[in-house]
């Protein structure tokens, strides 16, 4: 298979899933979130200040009433987004690679 | 497993924090060896993958959910260093877009859920070849059995990490921690270690020649590309 076959066929994967399951995903608290509520330190936590401004607050994209759009969005919007940032920093290293001599 | 700010002291989270950043820094000068002209895509394609993943809680037992995580999956694709990089995009854009998990646990965050995976799964995959010499990392169960017992101990360890930071910082004991967030994540490992082997399947079964276990050409991992030019 081409390279850039695999890659698009592997980002569309990506992308199906975000966009498609996670509105379905379960929204039960997570291991961490389970432990932190038997054990009564969930309170603990809060957003650090500069989280107050989160583009897509808790992968729910703002503006979009009903709560599954709101999801699959975020999920598109971010699965892109961290494609483009690694491949712009794997772009980046290997441009900054010396040449062979 | 995102830790959110207020879990972790001061101290605990400088603490993690230091120890990721060198562990970046160190990653960036070794990431530019393993990057081939293929890898580049594929390090986009990675972290999208698991950044989608992550996004889909499955149900265990009792009301608790988990989700994928990703680092055994990095590692095996992308070698250990290019994994922990990719790890650290992932987490980030999490905390800073989608607000989950906190910004001065962020190092943490890296440690727990990406560097300690990718280290150790890349230090399994060392092992392998060292012991079998290339041949035995030809073979597609082998890297099939590396995927799924890695994914399973990455997330073990990182639930383990997790727990000692929380109890260092004082937050809760550690004899109360520790078994509940092992207790928690077997079952949680085991999800992790399915999709990272049907992940892994997948790569083997069109492109075989991108894991990264090795510089092996495609006909020396399990089935050769389709369509490849044989000598």
């Amino acid at each position: 298979m081409r390279l850039r076959l695999f890659t698009i066929l592997a980002l569309a994967v990506a992308v199906g899933l975000a966009v498609a399951a996670s509105p379905y995903a379960s929204s039960s608290p997570d291991g961490l979130e389970r432990v932190a509520g038997d054990e009564g330190f969930a309170d603990d936590g809060r957003l650090h200040a500069i989280q107050d401004d989160a583009p897509v607050p808790d992968y729910t994209f703002p503006g979009i009433e009903d709560s599954r759009p709101a999801t699959a969005l975020a999920g598109f919007v971010g699965t892109l987004l961290v494609f483009g940032l690694g491949y712009g920093l794997a772009a980046l290293l290997r441009r900054r690679r010396p040449a062979p001599t | 497993m995102h830790i959110p700010d207020g879990f972790l002291s001061p101290e605990v989270a400088a603490t993690t924090a230091a120890v990721t950043a060198g562990v970046l820094a160190y990653s960036l000068r070794r990431a530019d060896a393993a990057l081939d002209e293929r890898r580049v895509p594929l390090v986009g394609v990675t972290g999208a993958f698991i950044f989608a993943a992550q996004m889909l809680n499955f149900p265990v037992a009792g009301g608790t959910s988990g989700h994928f995580m990703g680092a055994a999956l990095a590692a095996i694709l992308l070698g250990p260093w290019l994994a922990c990089l990719v790890m650290a995009v992932v987490l980030a854009t999490q905390a800073f877009v989608f607000a989950d998990g906190g910004i001065t646990a962020l190092g943490a965050n890296i440690l727990n859920m990406g560097v300690i995976g990718a280290l150790g799964v890349g230090a399994a995959m060392l092992a392998a070849r060292h012991l079998l010499g290339r041949a035995g990392l030809r073979s597609r169960g082998l890297l099939l059995a590396l995927a799924g017992i890695g994914a399973w101990t990455a997330v073990m360890a990182g639930a383990a990490a997790t727990a000692f930071e929380l109890s260092i910082s004082g937050t809760v004991p550690l004899g109360t921690v520790l078994p509940a967030m092992l207790g928690v994540h077997v079952l949680i490992g085991v999800g992790e270690a399915v999709v990272t082997i049907a992940a892994v399947s997948a790569v083997l079964a069109t492109r075989p020649d991108l894991i990264a276990v090795s510089d092996l050409r495609p006909e020396e991992i399990g089935r050769p590309a389709p369509g490849m030019v044989t000598p």
